[in-house]
């Protein structure tokens, strides 16, 4: 409740904030990608700090939603000349196509275990994006042509237009991403990843999490139930792809790398593994802050940098906690109940 | 009747060693049997193996009846066989009362879009699991410590509160693997009270694992005494202990 | 003839990715720890080197043995700030992101000092090239010198390892750091020797990496800290022997695919074998297998 009631809050104060004039353009453009990595922090943390696997290949399926959702509004565009539904019609995509790709990734990925789980996932996020660096899609009079060589073995017409066009991906992308949008997303996403960790399914996900050979002996499906939190997880990660290219007039798969699923699991880690709020408030922080480190111009990123380590050496080393409790007890034993 | 527990010629090698040989078991419903024997003798392996931690050689285990040979640990617990653990194993992250609902988890059902949208089905069936969980924590002295985390709880209660989540799968058989271990003589006594109470209430059948033999002698109606992996002797408690094989076992020369 | 030209560029990529893999193998070996920014420390060490060629015209040789010495202090350091306060944290995710930071730091500080253009290297190897078969087959003495190191440093780090007292030390470390400590072993000084020696051989990695391919970047290091972390987990993560084998294989793979199928999806390849790997093979190719005790 209290996480639906900051989220609220924050976006009631932003709206008022941009009626009045009070925001810069440059944060204005920040914040549909702020919604984005909420969303993306939020449904990583179903997979790390639900399931207890580390992921590293998030951005692969937020990549997959993305391009799912913008071919499908480019392709529609004429059909469904309503933003509103085709843009609803895009997400729902997104997420869908993403999940499908998760139970087909899950699958053999959640066998194995911690470390080389990960690093299986990093394999997976890195092969999405250079899979679809070699497709292109064009469609003309005759159809849809596809070729995985290049734009000119399509074989189109001349008034054929390009869908895909292999590393330079997608491009003209309506742009239908709204700040509200992104906050209505958010809702669900917390609405579904709330709820879920708060039902029976959710508490044999945690069990499993907790201890595997416990919630086995109690018939708890390990199986089934990891793969629920990953496909979860993903069809919510494909939601925020759609979010994002909606907001980008071109679409490369290349920004789906390495890195990006690398942040969001900052976000996660940083937020409190396990904590959906604290994803959501990291997220906004960690997003808004090299734009708010703009004036220390090309500092920010080392200033970055050294924020994340600090901090995370602050949080989780062991003398730091006990230095901390110490002489900061009161003050944080209280906090860290609320995060519960 | 078929026995609640009938086990025919078990055994297990791991690589050249061999861990369980002929193996045979037979307990009766409602009855209390002891599995004792010296540190490595082969206990918990015997566990393991009925519960499907780990698959048999060779040899046929029945459960009231039904061949559950070879299954898997989740069949198994479905089939009526839940254990406790050596080294405690609860789900510490999670409250005492959830760890107890996730044992609620096979016989209370309702759909993942239930639980997500909150259908009536949802709030239904949660308040039954939190009546049912509660009635359970009661039995075992655990319902004001419902909502703490389990790894807050003292070391006694932790080991009574993995007994409380295995007796909510519902089982036909209850497996406890040493569950006085690293108790003290009071908490001990309290305990065996507790699984002398389990046993009469819910006319539950019992096997426990335990190496102390005035502790088991209390307490069993049976045992079974293992050495290297195969069974030393078995049958009433009072004579397996006079044994002079047993006492040599455990004395040595 | 041109296959065995591809081979050999093969083995001479794999052989830097096998140093680079060596590093963080023996890191996870004893730190139970991914060092992420592993791969930027091979980035800092062909900066070294290059700016003792450049900037004072220093002999090649000096240079690498500069970019050595640069890189071990670092290592040693990032291991004492931001690694070792975090030995015993709850969540072994904490090191994982703080050696995320220390990546992004590293980058950010060369970023600052050095500039984002890319900067062309100058080979360390200042020989001729190896001509075969009148002249059908080339082999770069960068090639040659790569090959040559890698093979070197596999002999010796292995007869340290499995010969004298500090390797064994080491070895108990990763085995049980308790039991080791109790042994008399000071654990401290062991790991921070682990990374000693892993960022003295990035420095080589880089140095080598940087004469094959001669441009170098602030973020030089991450793609080949990423491919050499696969080799490291293919091979079996925490093996010596696994993390040579799997680099090599990895080398192999990544120049083949290229040259045979595609050269933008090599990299969907060499992650694809991985994955295949793993699944059959939970642990890499000579990794030990887990038991969990119940």
């Amino acid at each position: 409740m209290i996480t639906y009631a900051i989220v609220i809050a924050a976006f009631v104060i932003m709206q008022i904030l941009r009626g009045t004039g009070h925001i810069s353009s440059l944060f204005e453009g920040l914040l549909v990608p702020i919604c984005v990595y909420v969303i993306l922090a939020v449904s990583l943390n179903l997979v790390v700090g639900i399931s207890g696997e580390l992921s590293l290949g998030h951005a692969g399926f937020m990549c997959v939603g993305a391009f799912a959702s913008a071919f499908f509004t480019k392709c529609a565009q004429n059909a469904i000349p309503v933003s509103g539904v085709r843009f609803a019609l895009a997400i729902l995509i997104g997420a869908v196509v993403a999940a499908v790709l998760g139970v087909l990734i899950g699958i053999p990925v959640l066998r194995l275990k911690g470390d080389y789980l990960a690093i299986v996932t990093l394999a997976f996020g890195e092969i999405i994006k250079n899979v679809i660096n070699v497709f292109y899609i064009g469609r003309d009079v005759n159809g849809i042509h596809i070729s995985m060589k290049d734009k000119f073995s399509l074989g189109m017409e001349a008034d054929g237009e390009m869908l895909l066009n292999g590393p330079q991906g997608i491009t003209g992308i309506p742009k239908d991403s709204s700040f509200v949008v992104g906050f209505i997303l958010i809702l669900i996403t917390l609405f579904i990843a709330l709820n879920l960790i708060n039902s029976r399914d959710g508490r044999a996900i945690k069990a499993i999490r907790d201890n595997r050979i416990a919630a086995s002996s109690i018939g708890i499906n390990i199986t089934k139930y990891k793969l629920m939190a990953f496909t979860i997880s993903s069809a919510l990660a494909g939601m925020a792809g759609a979010l994002y290219s909606h907001n980008l007039a071109t679409l490369q798969a290349s920004k789906f790398n390495f890195n990006t699923s690398i942040l969001v699991l900052v976000f996660v880690v940083l937020g409190g593994i396990g904590n959906i709020r604290g994803s959501v408030i990291a997220a906004v922080v960690l997003t808004a802050l090299p734009e708010l480190l703009r004036g220390l111009a090309d500092y920010r990123m080392l200033i970055y940098a050294i924020v994340l380590i600090v901090m995370m050496l602050f949080n989780w080393a062991p003398k730091a906690l006990e230095w901390r409790e110490r002489y900061l007890g009161r003050f944080f034993k209280k906090s860290a109940k609320e995060g519960e | 009747m078929a026995p609640m527990l009938e086990v025919k010629n078990l055994g297990i090698s791991f690589g050249g060693l061999r861990a369980v040989n002929a193996f045979e078991m037979t307990i009766q419903k409602g009855e209390l049997y002891g599995l004792i024997g010296p540190n490595g003798a082969g206990k918990t392996t015997v566990f393991n193996l009925l519960t499907g931690v780990y698959k048999p050689s060779e040899g046929i285990v029945k459960l009231d009846g039904e061949d559950i040979t070879g299954k898997t640990t989740i069949e198994i617990n479905k089939h009526g066989i839940a254990r406790t653990f050596q080294n405690i194993r609860l789900f510490k992250e999670m409250s005492v009362l959830d760890n107890v609902k996730a044992g609620l988890h096979n016989d209370y059902r309702y759909s993942t879009l239930a639980g997500i949208f909150r259908l009536p089905s949802y709030w239904k069936v949660e308040k039954e699991m939190d009546e049912r969980a509660m009635e359970l924590l009661k039995v075992f002295d655990l319902d004001k410590e419902a909502d703490y985390l389990a790894s807050n709880l003292p070391y006694g209660k932790q080991r009574k509160l993995e007994i409380a989540r295995a007796m909510a799968t519902n089982p036909k058989l209850l497996l406890l693997d040493e569950p006085a271990a690293g108790m003290n003589p009071h908490e001990t006594a309290e305990l065996m009270e507790t699984i002398h109470f389990v046993r009469d209430q819910f006319d539950m059948t019992i096997l426990l694992i335990e190496h102390d033999m005035k502790l088991v002698g209390g307490i069993c109606e049976k045992l079974t005494v293992l050495n290297f992996g195969e069974v030393l002797c078995q049958g009433n408690t009072a004579d397996v202990l006079k044994d002079p094989q047993v006492i040599t076992a455990y004395l040595g020369e | 003839m041109s296959f065995l030209s591809y081979l050999i560029n093969g083995i001479s990529l794999g052989s830097v990715y096998a140093i680079i893999a060596l590093g963080y193998t023996m890191v996870y070996g004893i730190a139970k720890m991914l060092n992420f920014a592993h791969g930027d420390v091979i980035m800092v060490g062909g900066y070294a080197a290059l700016t003792m060629m450049l900037s004072l015209n220093a002999h090649p040789l000096v240079g690498v043995l500069v970019a050595i010495v640069v890189c071990t202090v670092l290592g040693i350091t990032i291991e004492a700030v931001a690694y070792r306060p975090l030995r015993g944290a709850a969540s072994p995710l904490a090191v994982l992101i703080t050696a995320i930071g220390v990546s992004y730091f590293l980058q950010n500080v060369v970023l600052l000092i050095f500039g984002s253009n890319p900067k062309s290297f100058q080979s360390v190897v200042p020989l001729p090239d190896l001509k075969l078969a009148d002249g059908a087959l080339t082999i770069t003495a960068e090639t040659i010198v790569t090959i040559t190191s890698c093979i070197i440093i596999m002999i010796v780090l292995t007869t340290f390892i499995n010969k004298t007292k500090t390797g064994q030390a080491m070895q108990a470390v990763s085995e049980d750091k308790g039991a080791a400590q109790l042994m008399g072993i000071n654990v401290n000084k062991t790991i921070a020797l682990t990374f000693a020696i892993g960022s003295g051989l990035a420095a080589v990695a880089g140095v080598l990496l940087c004469s094959a391919y001669p441009s170098l970047s602030p973020y030089t290091g991450s793609m080949p800290g990423i491919k050499a972390f696969v080799a490291a987990v293919f091979g079996g993560i925490g093996s010596i022997p696994g993390a040579m084998l799997g680099g090599i294989l990895l080398g192999v793979i990544e120049i083949l695919a290229k040259a045979y199928i595609s050269s933008q999806l090599a990299d969907a390849i060499v992650f694809a074998v991985l994955i295949v790997v793993l699944l059959v093979k939970p642990t890499g190719l000579l990794g030990k297998p887990i038991q969990e005790k119940v």
